[in-house]
């Protein structure tokens, strides 16, 4: 299947997995601390590559079996999902709002549209990395 | 710092244009991306350099923080650079493959298109 | 806004044509129709001296508005756009066989009639503008409706060029008259007329307004596309090339009138390139051996005499004017319609070759008759009161002693040779031997009506090409063998016998027109006549009754001399078209100064793109860098804005410089590491040294983003590699090198320069105070960095996802797409 060293394939399985949480762990945490949609982005694209390092491309489309440019699509439809959303409330386009939500367990949470606008960016940087990445792979 | 760092970046400047007049393809493409160094750290450079902790939202009012204008711009600017670096890089290895050639020189286009 | 409806039913035309056919012309002429009754319906009050008006603003900021103004003058235009649009859409159903481009053609004369109407009857100079340039573009389209045809296309783009060149100095005239009267409406500059003739603006205004009337009206030297336009089909040239379009520029003067006439400069260039234009065109139309060029000429030479008028500007003469305008319309529309009926039938329209077909056509006959008579200014026809109107004018002109016998003689030299293509075009073709062209002999009819003998052919007009007229022979082979082309497919039949009903009815009814005013003047003195010539003047206007009797006096004299000498001319016309011939041939040929001018014009162009787009990249980006090292090092220098004392620094630690010198020595390695891979790491190291600047200046996000990208990027050269050579060394030439160096290592020392003055002078605060305040408050985030991306400059992020994604589609597209492998997806 490939001559990957079993090392690093073993450590790239697992470190998906924890590169995949610091990721949206960025992402989540971007509005108040280091981090948002474009690190985030770019670290969950990297984790793939990692991926793609140690194994081939055949295991890695068989893992993830998506095709990232509807990532890119869902993302930019995401990002003017959240303008658009903001002119039905009457704001100007891509004006984002926020609240603060009570949970019971989990205390105050914030609440903001800027994390959706956030989201798509992530995903357009997911997409469009993993597209360029897979289409040169491929050749 | 900030005379140091202007130095720094007119070398940057210039040998990026040095190698973006080569005739070599990838030397183009290793011009772009150099330039883009250079343009980032010229953006961050204009805002003044350390001046007070990172740019966020303390308790304290007092504390100065650093100019965030150009951080936001240059976070931008690094992910288009990735984005057209990429796109350079396949249209030269795809030129190359359907031409024979990187060489710019050589690549002109239709010699009479009049 | 019956403006809008033209174009409005031009929009429909292309979904209706599928289904109706050829039928479309019917629904197409009601329109013109309908709207000729509205707006004969609009005379009583008119008539009353209470024009229409209709505001709807544009760009009311600018003081662009689309105004609708409908007076005298401009309802005497509209009549005839609509009036004659109905005869020609009419008269084209017959003409044209189904096999044409019906749908295009429809839909242009639409454009046409919406775009006229739109340009006689706004009141804003701005929207005149627009609608003018419309005209031109729909007679560009017209003209080259056979555009397979060379000559079709060579008559299109001179008319465009020539028109267009006219409405861009025009429309510059127009901001002179906005400079001195500060509006574009006209009935307020109109109002304030008595602040133009004084101001220093006035003679480029008038001059460069006139340029844009003189190039649509076709005078002298501007006149040289009308005879090229001839390529349109007839009852096009009819429409456009006679009755309409080239009246714009005639109404342009006539509306300008009051605002720009009464000067001595106004009465000069008018009456002299009118005249000049009146005597010219009548003469050139005398050796045209092609009907349709003779009548190009002589509606050149009628534009003159309109012109002329205007310039002498007197009460009489802008009456004798404006009613010419409908005459001119009625008889020379009439008489394009018979030569196209004659072309239709016989397949030819040289001179020459056709005679005596009264006997096969006799309706057709009697139309021409009716129409040359008119032409030719003899009672009881409507052209000889304006005729008569005209002599009394050129006789009190006033102006330079000289004039006053200049322009009486120049009016009776212009009518004769008036009169003596008339009398060809109505007895020689009609009369005498029986001569129905070659196309006699092949027994079938012809749709296009241009035969390829027309003088046209070859880029130059009749003057030209009838050098050969002589050679007669020559012609007929050309013309015989011309037509088998054009013969091929069209198959729709009839004899030569019988008038084509389709086709002599409109130009019948637009013919009669000339006898009915002609014994009836009362019934568009007051109705049509006076009221435009009360707009074109500016004020009421009142002369001697329009009558075709006003006793023995001057005019009637100079009629008798017209028509005498023209009786003669007609007899002896072969020994008068060889004198003009004689004349003619020695002169400087405007045509050939047009065909080098647009050569030159299309050569320095050419020759001035090829010294800077030579297709090399390395070329594109020396001008770049040193365009901006000129302009940026320029203005710097001039400005005084070098500054290298009192920069604001922070102070620098050792490792600070150990991680300044890493950078710049890697950088430098980059330049002249000997294979790519050292390179790319020299760039890794680059990157990496980046990244802890940005540590360093307090910018964790960027850091964090530059470091991902480092490795990503890194992961994308190494997998590109597999594919691209091996860097070799650059074979350049010392010289070449040189000023590579030259001038990468300027724009680098422009640069520090710059960042060095940049620092040290500082003209405001920074902006960034108020994203640091509010970054809590009203984007409800800490991190100030990332709340400017998502929600103060969320735009700008959202741009750049869609450069981020419209690269990734590319690349996508680049590898995967490939043409020449049947363009499909791998």
């Amino acid at each position: 299947m490939n001559q990957g060293s079993i090392i690093l394939q073993t450590i790239a399985r697992q470190a998906l997995y924890v590169i995949m949480i610091f990721s949206f762990f960025l992402l989540g945490r971007g509005h108040n601390e280091p981090g948002g949609g474009f690190i985030a982005g770019l670290l969950s694209a990297a984790a793939v590559v990692v991926l793609y390092l140690a194994f081939d491309l055949a295991f890695v489309k068989r893992a993830l079996p998506i095709d990232y440019k509807y990532l890119i699509a869902l993302g930019l439809l995401m990002a003017v999902g959240t303008g658009v959303g903001g002119m039905l409330f009457s704001e100007v386009f891509l004006n984002q709002s926020f609240r603060y939500v009570h949970l019971p367990f989990f205390g105050k949470l914030e609440l903001t549209t800027a994390f959706l606008f956030d989201f798509g960016v992530w995903l357009v940087v997911v997409g469009g990395t993993l597209t360029v990445i897979s289409a040169i792979g491929e050749e | 710092m900030e005379l140091l760092m202007s130095l720094v970046i007119g070398i940057m400047f210039a040998v990026s244009i040095y190698l973006m007049l080569a005739r070599s393809m990838l030397r183009v493409v290793l011009g772009t991306v150099l330039i883009s160094h250079a343009a980032n750290l010229m953006l961050i450079n204009a805002g003044l350099l350390k001046r007070g902790a990172p740019p966020f939202v303390t308790g304290d009012k007092n504390l100065a923080v650093v100019d965030p204008i150009p951080q936001a711009l240059i976070l931008t600017a690094i992910v288009i650079a990735f984005g057209v670096t990429a796109f350079l890089l396949v249209m030269a290895y795809r030129g190359y493959q359907e031409l024979g050639s990187d060489d710019l020189s050589e690549l002109r286009g239709v010699e009479d298109e009049h | 806004m019956a403006v809008l409806a033209p174009f409005a039913l031009a929009v429909l035309v292309p979904f209706l044509y599928p289904a109706l056919g050829r039928r479309i012309g019917w629904l197409v002429a009601l329109l013109p129709f309908s709207l000729f009754v509205k707006y004969l319906s609009l005379i009583p009050p008119i008539m009353q001296g209470e024009p229409i008006f209709i505001n709807q603003a544009w760009i009311p900021s600018m003081g662009i508005n689309l105004t609708i103004y409908l007076d005298g003058l401009s309802l005497l235009f509209s009549l005839l756009i609509t009036g004659i649009g109905t005869i020609i859409t009419v008269y084209s159903i017959s003409y044209l066989g189904a096999e044409e481009a019906l749908g295009n053609f429809y839909v242009y004369i639409l454009l046409f009639m919406g775009a006229m109407l739109g340009t006689v009857q706004s009141s804003n100079l701005v929207t005149l503008y627009v609608f003018w340039e419309l005209t031109s573009i729909s007679s560009f389209l017209l003209i080259g409706f056979w555009f397979h045809r060379e000559e079709s296309k060579y008559g299109a783009l001179k008319s465009m060029l020539i028109t267009v060149f006219g409405g861009l100095a025009m429309i510059a005239g127009f901001l002179f008259l906005y400079l001195i009267t500060g509006t574009f409406e006209i009935r307020e500059i109109v109002a304030q007329a008595g602040k133009v003739p004084g101001s220093i603006y006035y003679l480029p205004a008038l001059v460069l307004i006139l340029l844009g009337a003189f190039t649509k009206s076709a005078q002298f030297p501007f006149h040289i596309w009308l005879p090229n336009a001839m390529e349109a089909p007839t009852p096009i040239s009819a429409y456009l090339h006679s009755a309409t379009m080239v009246k714009a520029g005639i109404y342009l003067m006539a509306r300008m009138t009051p605002v720009l006439g009464g000067t001595l400069e106004w009465f000069y260039i008018l009456s002299f390139v009118g005249m000049i234009t009146l005597v010219y065109g009548s003469f050139m139309a005398i050796r045209q051996s092609d009907l349709k060029a003779m009548l190009a000429f002589s509606t050149i030479s009628q534009l003159g005499l309109i012109t002329f008028l205007l310039g002498i500007n007197t009460k009489l003469a802008v009456a004798a004017a404006v009613f010419h305008i409908l005459n001119h319309a009625t008889f020379k529309g009439s008489m394009f319609l018979v030569v196209g009926i004659v072309d239709h039938e016989t397949g030819t329209r040289q001179v020459d070759r056709l005679g005596g077909l009264a006997r096969l056509f006799p309706i057709t006959a009697l139309v021409m008759m009716l129409a040359s008579a008119a032409s030719a200014g003899l009672p009881p026809f409507n052209a000889f009161i304006s005729k008569e109107m005209f002599f009394e004018a050129t006789l009190h002109a006033g102006g330079a002693p000289f004039t006053a016998w200049l322009f009486p003689a120049a009016a009776v030299v212009g009518s004769i040779f008036t009169f003596v293509y008339s009398a060809v075009m109505a007895l020689k073709v009609f009369f005498g031997p029986l001569q129905a062209g070659e196309g006699h002999g092949h027994g079938s009819h012809h749709t296009h009506d241009v035969s390829p003998t027309y003088a046209v052919t070859h880029g130059h007009d009749a003057p030209e090409r009838a050098h050969g007229h002589r050679g007669h022979d020559t012609h007929g082979s050309d013309h015989g063998s011309g037509h088998h082309d054009h013969e091929a497919g069209h198959g729709h039949g009839g004899g030569h016998h019988g008038d084509p009903w389709g086709m002599v009815l409109p130009a019948l009814a637009l013919a009669s027109l000339t006898l009915i005013i002609g014994l009836f003047p009362g019934l568009v003195e007051y109705s049509l006549v006076l009221p435009a010539a009360s707009g074109a003047w500016g004020s009421a206007v009142k002369i001697p009754h329009l009558a075709l009797w006003h006793g023995f006096n001057p005019p009637l004299f100079m009629s008798a001399v017209v028509v005498l000498l023209g009786l003669l001319g007609y007899r002896y016309f072969y020994r008068l078209r060889d004198v003009v011939e004689s004349v003619q041939n020695a002169r400087f040929n405007l045509n050939v100064l047009y065909d080098r001018g647009v050569d030159g014009l299309v050569k320095g162009a050419r020759w001035l793109t090829d010294i800077q787009m030579t297709g090399y990249l390395r070329d594109y980006l020396v001008f770049i860098s040193l365009f901006f090292i000129a302009a940026v090092g320029y203005t710097v220098w001039a400005k005084n804005g070098l500054k290298f004392t009192g920069m604001d620094l922070a102070p620098v630690s050792v490792y600070e410089y150990v991680l300044a010198g890493v950078m710049v020595v890697a950088t430098l390695a980059v330049l002249w590491m000997p294979n790519r891979l050292a390179a790319i790491l020299s760039l890794g190291v680059v990157g990496m040294g980046v990244t802890l600047m940005f540590i360093l200046f307090r910018a964790p996000d960027l850091a964090l983003t530059q470091l991902i990208v480092e490795a990503v990027s890194l992961a994308m050269f190494l997998l590109v590699f597999a594919h691209l050579p091996e860097l070799k060394k650059e074979i350049v030439s010392r010289s070449e090198k040189a000023i590579n160096a030259v001038v990468a290592v300027a724009s680098g020392t422009l640069i520090t320069m710059l960042l060095i003055s940049g620092n040290a002078t500082r003209l405001f605060d920074p902006i960034s105070r108020y994203y640091v305040e509010n970054s809590y408050k009203l984007g409800g985030g800490d991190n100030i960095v990332n709340v400017i991306l998502v929600d103060f400059r969320g735009y700008d992020t959202m741009g750049e996802i869609t450069v981020v994604a419209v690269a990734a589609f590319s690349v996508y597209a680049l590898v995967k797409l490939r043409p020449g492998k049947g363009g499909k997806q791998r």
